[in-house]
């Protein structure tokens, strides 16, 4: 069952395990932004705890001690951005970009000597047996504990946040940190506890890449999946569960542009600015609906309409477009870039979701 | 137990003090990195510092040292007078490929041609490129309110692309036999950034990063346009209110800042690089974020940073060659500079009290 040269089954197969970096660190970024706290360090903390995950997996032969090895060494990162920032009262926007020029430093430097070691392998959790049944086997049975765990991590992070006292009290930080402080909460600590939380989730992201998905150690390995990590807490307007529809969407671009530069020029490419119509499309009725105005958004459709019935009108004259698959390595950020905007099209300040108190510190003055 | 106390005033002195402290305190704990690492601290200090401008081969690192610094300042500046208003566009290193890939193309496009109009043209085209791929997040800030932050680093996995394509394939070299990379611009003289006096590393990039400092200190001490970056960064209401435009200010800040970014990357491209190649941006457009708040976002200072910072590139390739240190640990130096920096700067607005008791 192929399709321009690409099997679907096994493409949903290989999202779910790619998502995997990207899923873990925008939901620890999640908490992080909850909590009232910006930090753009991810890239940063990811790529430590790819290091980190690595380093220990060799030195230890356990890749299960190796993801809490990278947990360890993104928390631990973090926590220089939490002293900076709740103790100090550095600018968290900087602060957080000094964490990523840093990290990348560090792992760049405590990487030399790792080129071209194996690292020890995380096989599939589940019997073969299951794995193999057709269709839903690869899809559900098929994958490494780390998958299942960042989906339960969704679900856990989901129910933290939206039912139990701790995500309240999160959530009351995040939104206005004078209240909260007045009630009696420790504002900083609570707001240390959440990004140091955040850098062990980054941290074991960036150790999946190291130790499952690439799996071998190169400098520069995360390769700015951190901060798509943290354009999809925005696309997700700080939810757990369309963190993960973004991380998978994410996930699925990524495979599909691997796919379609290995697959040449079979696939139709000129599908992609149709899906991104559709999705457009998908929106501005789901906004009509709720009444909310989309007349930004519409001039957006309007371009992608006009890109769209171009492509068509040069297809009937029955060629390909030429579209070089060099670019297609460029289509994650671009993507990214789309769906920022049609997240924050038409609204301003709060509308979005974000925390009312993002990126601000908090000194108790009395 | 010491507690922090709001002060009722910035502190000058911390102002100005902050900058040499954290270096010092980089130094040290530098030092103790090195250290750990089997190297002579002393030595790998007197390296990077003190060598490239006193040492043995002062003669030469000298030059050196402004080729460096030339485009590190060139772009603080820009990225400066946007922090200050608060726009954070991170990714001058895009714009800083593109102006190069615009600039060269243009002087590719008319090879073998000579004219002296061949350069200016160039250098125009190199910060429209800048321009162009700042644009991109400032006016996506403007219309659909997305966050530029995000979106100007985006743009730099794009331009690193861009440029991969450019330097194997549309601007390849045709008689390259085969390598990538474009024409060297050395072997073209009406598109070449020489250095102006010989042995000084000076070229017109250096000029530019000179005049533009002066410019940009001009800009935001005397002119109308600089106190709305500042009143907007330090107070949004009361910018709002004196009826400064947050659009106007985002194109602004955003399309400087692209534009000097673009240059630099032209001026690299035409001088030291002297050709399009997949490697030959070497992170400064990531470098000038640490330059811009060294220099406390403030234009002269940001001259002296750069030339700072330069040394540490300098002296670390000569630490590099000499004593084995790793690329790496500079870029570990460099980034803990900032680090110390952003912690030192408690300082200017707060002071350290002795609480007696706990409250």
């Amino acid at each position: 069952m192929d399709f321009g040269g690409i099997n679907p089954i096994i493409l949903i197969a290989t999202l779910m395990a790619s998502a995997v970096p990207i899923l873990l660190a925008a939901l620890g970024e999640t908490v992080v932004e909850r909590s009232g706290v910006l930090n753009l360090g991810v890239e940063g903390m990811m790529i430590i705890g790819a290091l980190g995950g690595f380093v220990v997996a060799v030195a230890t032969g356990s890749p299960f001690l190796g993801f809490v090895g990278g947990a360890v060494a993104g928390a631990a990162l973090s926590l220089i951005f939490a002293l900076l920032t709740q103790v100090f009262l550095a600018n968290q926007v900087a602060t957080g970009l000094a964490l990523t020029l840093f990290g990348l430093g560090v792992s760049s430097l405590g990487g030399q000597g790792y080129n071209g070691i194996k690292p020890p392998r995380t096989g599939p959790l589940l019997p073969d047996a299951l794995a193999d049944l057709p269709v839903v086997g690869p899809i559900l049975f098929g994958h490494d504990w780390v998958v299942y765990f960042s989906i339960a991590m969704t679900a856990v992070l989901w129910w933290v946040l939206k039912a139990s006292r701790v995500g309240l009290i999160i959530r009351a930080v995040g939104e206005s940190h004078e209240a909260a402080h007045a009630l009696g909460y420790k504002v900083n600590r609570i707001r240390l506890m959440c990004i140091a939380f955040g850098g062990a989730m980054a941290g074991m992201g960036g150790a999946y890449v190291s130790l499952a998905r690439v799996p071998q150690w190169v400098d520069g390995i995360t390769n700015g999946q951190g901060w798509i990590a943290l354009a999809i807490v925005v696309f997700a307007s700080w939810r757990p569960w369309r963190v993960m529809i973004g991380a998978y969407l994410f996930g699925g671009i990524t495979v599909l542009q691997l796919n379609l530069q290995a697959a040449g020029s079979q696939f139709p490419v000129w599908l992609l600015p149709t899906l991104a119509l559709l999705a457009l499309a998908g929106d501005i009725i789901l906004r009509e609906i709720n009444g909310k105005n989309y007349s930004d958004l519409r001039k957006v459709f309007y371009f992608f309409a006009t890109v769209n019935a171009l492509q068509l009108l040069y297809l009937s004259w029955g060629k390909w477009i030429p579209m070089p698959v060099d670019y297609l390595s460029m289509s994650p950020y671009l993507i990214t870039i789309l769906v920022l905007v049609i997240m924050s099209a038409g609204r301003r300040g709060t509308a979005n979701g974000a925390p009312a108190s993002l990126g601000q510190n908090f000194h108790a003055s009395r | 137990m010491l507690r922090l106390e709001k002060r009722p005033s910035p502190s000058r002195f911390w102002l100005y003090a902050t900058p040499p402290v954290a270096v010092l305190l980089t130094m040290v704990v530098g030092g103790i990195l090195f250290a750990t690492m089997g190297k002579n601290p002393f030595e790998v200090i007197r390296t990077i510092f003190w060598d490239p401008v006193f040492g043995e081969f002062a003669f030469y690192l000298r030059g050196q040292l402004l080729v460096k610094a030339g485009p590190l300042i060139l772009i603080a500046i820009g990225l400066a007078l946007g922090f200050r208003a608060g726009i954070w566009n991170i990714g001058a290193e895009g714009q800083y490929i593109m102006g190069a890939i615009f600039g060269a193309s243009v002087g590719l496009a008319v090879f073998p041609t000579e004219s002296r109009l061949i350069f200016p043209v160039m250098v125009v085209a190199g910060a429209f490129g800048g321009w162009v791929w700042a644009m991109i997040p400032a006016i996506l800030k403007t219309r659909f309110n997305t966050n530029e932050i995000l979106v100007s680093l985006m743009l730099v996995y794009v331009a690193e692309t861009i440029l991969a394509k450019a330097s194997t394939g549309f601007l390849k070299n045709p008689e390259g036999m085969g390598f990538p990379g474009s024409r060297n611009f050395s072997s073209y003289p009406a598109a070449a950034n020489p250095e102006l006096i010989a042995g000084s590393g000076l070229h017109w990039g250096g000029v530019a990063a000179l005049v533009t400092g002066v410019l940009a200190y001009i800009l935001l001490t005397r002119h109308q346009a600089g106190f709305q970056i500042k009143l907007a960064g330090q107070a949004p209401r009361a910018a709002r209110f004196h009826g400064v435009s947050p659009t106007r200010l985002v194109v602004m800040c955003m399309g400087i800042s692209g534009a000097l970014a673009g240059l630099a990357g032209l001026f690299e491209v035409t001088g030291p690089a002297g050709q399009i190649s997949i490697d030959f941006n070497t992170g400064y457009g990531f470098t000038a974020i640490i330059v811009a708040f060294l220099g406390r976002l403030n234009p002269l200072g940001i001259v002296l940073a750069g030339f700072l910072m330069a040394l540490t590139y300098v002296g670390g390739e000569m630490a590099s060659t000499n004593l084995g240190l790793p690329d790496a640990a500079i870029q570990v130096f460099q980034g803990m500079l900032l680090f110390f920096l952003l912690a030192v700067d408690v300082l200017t607005n707060y002071r350290f009290r002795l609480a007696v008791g706990a409250h």
